[in-house]
């Protein structure tokens, strides 16, 4: 791998992570656009290889919030189990999607992300 | 707890769709609903990311749409980042920053958009940087 690949990754994972941290925004949002328009990725591509990214990061950051007992194990296997009957069925959705209409999908959930930080206050 | 179950599965359809990790219904469901509080509730979202992201990498990978390498880098340098952003956030004013960061994303939404709906249209549509002035500077 060039050395400036890894350079640009590393500033996607910065970038998602700065953020994370800063606003409590998912890691995906970031991500993903920048995998589409930075790196050329499908849009496929950009969401199969986000929830890699999403997967890392996350394994470390509830290790670490398991270790402040802050981790309610019922309550998120409560709502974790069914998410991921929703995942099976929304990546298989997806395979049928253009990948212009994921685009403009993900356009709409930063629109209302955005929304969502701006009324917050 | 139905309500719980629910939304967990919409916020899996939508990870699924997206390529996030449903947080955004996750923190909010277990704050308002369950009643945990805010630390708690982000802390035990990030327990349920964990499988979702797992399973949403491992069918995106049997689809043939995953780059293992580029995410796990990607994930590792989130990592010291999110620290950062953390340290951070609570030095500086955060009024500003969210105004900035909500432009940014509708800077990107737009961009993303435009190239979608120029591609529906039958265009490419995918660059960043593509010509938008293409119809007028083309000879009659």
């Amino acid at each position: 791998m060039p050395r400036s690949r890894l350079l640009q990754l590393g500033a996607v994972g910065a970038a998602a992570g700065l953020f994370s941290g800063l606003f409590g925004v998912g890691g995906g949002v970031v991500v993903v656009p920048l995998l589409i328009l930075w790196f050329g990725y499908g849009e496929r591509e950009a969401t199969g290889t986000s929830f890699v990214a999403i997967l890392v990061a996350a394994v470390f950051a509830v290790t670490l919030q398991a270790i402040y007992g802050n981790v309610h194990v019922a309550d998120g296997l409560l709502i974790g189990v069914p998410a991921v009957g929703g995942v099976l069925a929304g990546t298989a959705l997806q395979q049928r999607l253009p990948g212009a209409i994921i685009r403009l999908l993900f356009s709409v959930l930063l629109l209302v992300t955005a929304v969502l930080l701006v009324v917050r206050a | 707890m139905i309500g719980v179950i629910l939304i967990g599965f919409a916020a899996g359809m939508l990870a699924g769709l997206l390529g996030i990790g449903g947080g955004a219904l996750f923190v909010p469901a277990l704050a308002l609903i369950v009643g945990l509080s805010q630390v708690d509730a982000q802390a035990t979202s990030l327990l349920a990311i964990v499988p979702v992201a797992l399973v949403g990498a491992w069918r995106q990978h049997r689809y043939g749409n995953v780059r293992l390498g580029d995410g796990m880098r990607i994930g590792l340098f989130a990592i010291p980042a999110a620290l950062l952003g953390v340290v951070v956030v609570n030095a500086i004013p955060e009024r500003i920053t969210e105004l900035l960061f909500a432009a940014l994303l509708i800077y990107i939404a737009w961009t993303l958009a435009r190239g979608a709906l120029q591609e529906l249209r039958g265009g490419d549509g995918r660059t960043l940087h593509h010509d938008d002035d293409d119809d007028t500077t083309r000879p009659a």
